[in-house]
């Protein structure tokens, strides 16, 4: 069913785009020199673009975006009317957004086909409901050239992007199969990082080329062009910072405190409970920081914990090591969520918060598996983790585990970029 | 303001002065747009204020910097007066991380008022009013439709370049009046990058003047500013990564730390003596990153080592010894995932090569080694010896400078040795403080309950130094000499290593790891021909 509905966005997009080309090729380009430029915009802005395994899609080539946005929201250029049509604008850009990703397909990373139906089928929609009115006349009588037109290009903007955030869930839905809600307020959240910049940069582009004609354009995309130099850095970052995390996380193996990959193992797992509770991208980093380091506390102990299993600890003594643990993720520059994690995962449930409650069920199911003291193996565990959610752990999150532990649902996690 | 050296004081007075000078005739002129100045003064000055006051869930991250596209749109828009009135409140409400406030706040209004008139004079000196058309009241033709985008650029970039040029000559004076730095070093540097963001806010400044006359007026040029303002907030964004990427390398040394506490502080010196070394020799200044990495990094694996170990304050057993030379090994396994850290990976494992291949873990030899790790092990053994450890005293630069040369071909490669004496002796040694428990650790002889070096400093330095005549037993300590002679990157042994050491510690006596403190200066002596314990880290060039 999802899939189908995933179909359904892709081939709409491609039937689009087809029947955009073939218009255009039969009755030729009516401004070749404006479609040449906003065609040149999308394609450098895709040329640009640097995919990495998990980083969410939008973050993909804002300048792309905004250059499309713009050239459907075209209604003058240096103060002259302009004339391309819907399916003009479609051809244009899909042509474009084609010719920008050829040097990506050619190194065999190239952005998956839902990124580019999104683009085409978002911009159809921007040009089908603005160019109709601007062509009719209508949009000039009634709101003239002037501060109005500026409120009314950002209303519909507005509009696009809820379509967009729409498409975007639908495909995700589809592709990872987590429910639409959370896809849909992660998708909205993600909007309103680099979104409104996007939005009003395709505006102004547009404005701008009507007020000033084409030099506009180059000089409105630098913005947004530095953005996606910047963002390009932070993902760099953020890789190293998650393979530095995972070696910190893996200090405590090596000095021989827990058994080895057992980090990694919580980590992963807590993730898959994670999603299956619904937690969003940002919450899903958090707990998996957490879950890679929280064991870290053991450093300070002499003497390793047999097996370095906490879950049989005494509770105070388990509290005291995850207090330490909290003092050292404090000092790792990982958000300050993270050392609460770390720090509360011995509490009783009702004490903590809700990422912790999960940490601390996926470390004890680790612990009591790892140490293969039960026969049943993981049967044998949940049913010792049932035993404990009167007071231990929530039995809402142990029920997750077991229906993730049920798919054998470690399978989607994103591992680590390889050093 | 009274605290500031007198030659400061006047400086500021003097550009205050300017400031006001530059700003008066504004409020005798008759044509001034006062909505226009109002407008883009209070937008200034909203742009400043927005830092202060968190957005839902998001903080605005330090370091975003002022925001000039609005003063350079004004300097576009108005005359040069009026532009310097509109950058005063902004400037005035400027965020300052030092005291004293007041004079500071005052300066940056003075300073960016200055830098405003400037602009604008030279705007207007290149004809840009001219190309972006007069202003509304001017014509009778709907002005500014369409604007002379190309022939207002190269006027809008010089005078962005201006504006830059004020500002940051300004601080150079006053840094050079305050701090006594010569103006010439605090200018030098600064002036390529500032100027290239500079040109980037004249241009946003200039596409909004150019849609502030168009008809679309004001809300399209208030829209000109939101992908400028997200784009100076992500790149703060990732500034801040950044440093918090460097908080996570730092953590993994503390993590260190936890179990041995001299590591810290030693790491962050060793990082340092390594950078200059590498400077010296000439390296990129990309590699001297990945050295400074390596340095800090270098004992990492230390984590490894049981903590009793590490603590153990008396001579160790040959056994022990091997355990604590597997360090190397830990190090390479923990950070081999870390991309980044590239040839710093092979420079943590091989560390503790020697030149004359009596070294571990693979005993490899002169070219052998890679060259970060010879880097690393000449700053190591330097930084050994020029701090106090429990066990000996700081020794003074030149002499252990002196032993490096004794033992370069031996132990080190000449060229590093020599690196270090050339860089030592040109910058001088100045070791980072990082924090108090390091300055404790370095200024505190004597620490409480372990036993002063003055009791034992003799024993421990023969056995330790590079001085010591043939440092006795040198390799039981190669785990896999042979595997290794390849020079190869990847320790064959690191993953076999390991249960190794489980059981090696698993065996040994537990009167062995006795408490620190618990044996005597007495119990000392024996240390004099052996190697004092923790020499198998070997900072010293006798391990």
């Amino acid at each position: 069913m999802r899939a189908a509905g995933a179909w359904a966005v892709r081939g709409a997009a491609a039937a689009l785009a087809a029947v955009g080309l073939a218009h255009t090729l039969w009755n030729g380009l009516t401004e070749p020199g404006v479609a040449l430029a906003f065609g040149a915009l999308v394609t450098v802005g895709e040329l640009a673009r640097r995919d990495r395994p998990g980083a969410p899609d939008h973050l993909g080539a804002p300048l792309g975006s905004a250059g499309a946005l713009a050239y459907a929201l075209l209604g003058r250029n240096a103060g002259l009317p302009t004339h391309h049509g819907v399916l003009e604008t479609v051809a244009v850009v899909a042509a474009a957004a084609l010719a920008g990703i050829v040097p990506h397909v050619a190194r065999g990373c190239g952005p998956a086909l839902d990124h580019l139906s999104r683009r085409v089928l978002t911009v159809a929609f921007a040009a089908a409901c603005f160019q109709p009115l601007h062509h009719s006349g209508r949009l000039e009588q009634r709101l003239g050239q002037g501060p109005y037109l500026v409120v009314f290009l950002l209303l519909l903007l507005v509009l696009v992007a809820l379509c967009d955030a729409v498409l975007a869930a639908a495909l995700a839905g589809a592709r990872t199969g987590r429910p639409y809600g959370p896809l849909l307020r992660d998708g909205l959240r993600a909007q309103l990082g680099i979104g409104p910049a996007i939005c009003a940069t395709g505006v102004v582009m547009a404005l701008g080329a009507a007020a000033a004609g084409l030099w506009a354009v180059p000089v409105l995309s630098v913005p947004l062009l530095l953005t996606q130099l910047s963002f390009h850095r932070i993902a760099a970052i953020r890789t190293t910072y998650r393979q530095t995390v995972t070696s910190l996380a893996r200090a405590t193996e090596i000095a021989g405190y827990t058994p080895p990959g057992h980090a990694r193992r919580v980590a992963a797992l807590s993730c898959a409970v994670g999603r299956e509770l619904g937690l969003s991208e940002r919450e899903l980093t958090v707990l998996e920081y957490a879950a890679l380091m929280h064991d870290i506390g053991q450093l300070s102990l002499v003497d390793p914990v047999p097996d370095g299993a906490t879950a049989e600890l005494p509770a105070a003594e388990a509290r005291r090591i995850a207090g330490l643990g909290g003092e050292v993720a404090r000092q790792t520059g990982v958000p300050a969520e993270v050392a609460v994690i770390v720090e509360r995962q011995a509490d009783p449930y009702r004490e903590q918060p809700a990422p912790a409650r999960i940490v601390r069920v996926v470390n004890a199911y680790d612990d009591l598996v790892g140490a293969n003291r039960h026969p049943g193996g993981s049967l044998a565990a949940l049913e010792q983790l049932r035993l404990g959610t009167g007071h231990d752990y929530q039995p809402e999150v142990v029920e997750c585990l077991a229906r993730v532990l049920a798919r054998g649902g470690r399978g989607r996690v994103v591992p680590v970029p390889p050093g | 303001m009274w605290g500031l050296p007198p030659a400061a004081r006047g400086f500021v007075l003097c550009v205050v002065l300017a400031a006001l000078a530059c700003t008066v005739p504004v409020l005798t002129d008759s044509v001034t747009p006062w909505p226009a100045v109002t407008l883009l003064a209070v937008l200034y000055l909203g742009c400043e204020l927005v830092r202060h006051c968190p957005l839902p869930g998001r903080r605005a991250p330090e370091g975003i910097g002022s925001f000039f596209p609005v003063v350079l749109a004004a300097v576009f828009l108005l005359p040069p007066a009026a532009a310097a009135l509109v950058a005063l409140p902004g400037g005035l409400a400027a965020t300052v991380a030092q005291r004293p406030a007041g004079v500071r706040r005052v300066w940056h209004g003075a300073q960016q008022s200055l830098g405003a008139w400037a602009a604008g004079q030279v705007f207007g000196l290149l004809g840009g009013p001219a190309a972006l058309g007069r202003g509304p009241a001017a014509g009778s033709a709907p002005p500014g439709w369409p604007a002379d985008l190309p022939g207002a650029m190269l006027p809008a970039t010089a005078a962005a370049a201006v504006f830059c040029l004020v500002i940051t000559a300004l601080d150079g004076g006053i840094l050079a009046a305050a701090e006594r730095r010569p103006a010439a070093t605090t200018w030098h540097g600064l002036v390529p990058l500032t100027l290239a963001a500079h040109c980037v806010h004249g241009l946003a400044g200039l596409m909004m003047a150019v849609m502030w006359r168009s008809p679309y007026g004001v809300p399209a040029a208030l829209l000109v500013l939101l992908p400028m303002y997200v784009s100076c907030w992500v790149f703060a964004q990732y500034h801040r990564e950044r440093a918090a990427h460097q908080a996570t390398i730092r953590a993994l040394v503390q993590a260190v730390g936890i179990k041995d506490r001299y590591t810290r502080g030693h790491s962050e010196r060793v990082g340092q003596a390594s950078t200059m070394i590498a400077r010296e020799l000439g390296m990129a200044e990309e590699r001297l990153e990945v050295v400074r990495f390596a340095g800090i990094l270098h004992d990492v694996g230390k984590i490894g080592v049981p903590t009793r170990l590490l603590r153990k304050d008396g001579p160790l057993t040959p056994q022990e010894r091997r355990i604590i030379e597997l360090h190397p090994e830990y190090g390479h396994e923990m950070v081999r995932g870390i991309g980044f850290l590239g040839e710093a990976r092979s420079a943590i494992l091989h560390h503790h090569e020697r030149v004359d291949g009596t070294g571990y873990p693979y005993g490899l030899t002169g070219e052998q080694i890679p060259v970060l790790a010879r880097v690393v092990a000449v700053a190591d053994a330097f930084d050994a010896m020029t701090s106090t450890r429990s066990y000996s005293r700081a020794r003074p630069v030149p002499t252990a400078l002196a032993e490096l040369e004794r033992c370069a071909g031996a132990q080190f490669d000449p060229a590093m040795v020599r690196a270090l004496t050339d860089a030592v002796g040109r910058h001088g040694w100045h070791p980072a403080v990082t924090s108090d428990d390091d300055l404790q650790v370095i200024g505190d002889p004597a620490p409480a309950g372990v036993p002063g070096p003055g009791v034992r400093g003799p024993a421990a330095r023969n056995g330790q130094g590079p001085a010591a005549p043939a440092p006795a037993a040198p390799a039981p300590a190669a785990p896999a000499p042979a595997t290794g002679r390849d020079g190869g990157l990847r320790p064959r042994g690191a993953r076999t290593a390991r249960p190794a050491a489980r059981t090696a510690l698993g065996a040994l006596p537990a009167q062995d790891a006795a408490p620190p403190g618990a044996d005597g200066p007495g119990s000392q002596a024996p240390a004099a021909g052996e190697r004092p314990g923790r020499d198998a880290d070997g900072a010293g060039a006798g391990a």
